[in-house]
């Protein structure tokens, strides 16, 4: 059994919602999620930004319907911090 | 979990609708109000009416401009949406099914004509209120035609001195100036008679 600590992606946005709005529908998912946001490009109707989510134990499903329902796409996981948990899993 | 008007401001906002959803109930409104003094004023140069004709006159206008104001913003806004989301998409390089876009594109096209149909009702509604007293059999200080003529006058400056505050205008300045439109209009109709 494995944790997510922490996950960067590189994420395509419309321009609405904003950076903030978008953080805000992922760090919502647990309470112990930090989520960072870096707009690193902007096109005439898109955003190119590098989301970075840290927590204990990170959902990437949960992360990525948030992500998804905000109108936004995954184009790569860029980094990843995992741990293992209880052991191996068999 | 947003709940539902936090939802609605949120789609709103998306679409960058707000300011649109806005200006169509000031328009409207205003739509309504001088439709309804037109019709007052019409009804008042023609010798005065009986208030149950005059409620019945004006309750059909009002109906009439709501589903015209409804059908007609809901056809031009669910195009307006489709037309963006399907940019937004292309521009995405990617279908955007499951997100609050297509959502919005379903959704604000109501929550827009609602405003566009709903807002000259109101407003309309609102002024036939005297004719509704009068056709009650309420006793009134004035004919219930007059005092709904005042009640329309009175409607198109707030939504005047309305229009004024979302274009930071001064308030009053915005109000006298919808009622300069209501009395120019009022004498066009009573020149015209």
């Amino acid at each position: 059994m494995s944790a997510i600590k922490r996950i960067v992606l590189d994420v395509l946005k419309p321009h609405h919602p904003n950076a903030l709005e978008l953080a805000q529908a992922i760090a919502v998912l647990a309470p112990d999620y930090h989520v960072s946001l870096k707009v690193t490009a902007v096109d005439e109707k898109t955003e190119s930004a590098v989301v970075t989510v840290e927590g204990n134990a990170i959902d990437y499903e949960g992360v990525i319907n948030a992500i998804t329902a905000m109108g936004a796409t995954v184009h790569s996981i860029d980094a990843v911090d995992v741990t293992g948990t209880d052991g191996p899993q068999v | 979990m947003m709940n539902w008007y936090r939802r609605i401001a949120f789609l709103l906002s998306i679409t960058r609708t707000q300011g649109i959803a806005r200006r169509y109930v000031v328009v409207n409104g205003f739509d309504g109000a001088l439709t309804m003094l037109g019709l007052l004023m019409g009804f008042q140069a023609g010798g005065g009416i009986a208030p149950e004709i005059a409620f019945s006159a004006c309750l059909g206008a009002a109906l009439a401009l709501a589903a015209s104001g409804i059908s007609s913003a809901y056809l031009s806004e669910a195009a307006e949406r489709r037309k963006a989301l399907r940019e937004l998409e292309h521009a995405m390089v990617e279908q955007l099914q499951e997100s609050a876009h297509t959502e919005a594109a379903r959704i604000v096209p109501f929550l827009v004509a609602l405003a566009n149909g709903l807002s000259p009702l109101l407003v309309s509604v609102v002024i036939m209120v005297p004719l509704w007293l009068g056709v009650a059999g309420y006793a009134l200080s004035q004919e219930p035609l007059v005092l709904a003529i005042g009640v329309a006058f009175i409607s198109i400056f707030v939504l005047g001195a309305f229009l004024g505050r979302i274009g930071h205008v001064f308030w009053l300045w915005s109000g006298l100036r919808a009622v300069l439109i209501a009395i120019l209009t009022s004498a066009l109709i009573l020149v015209l008679r």
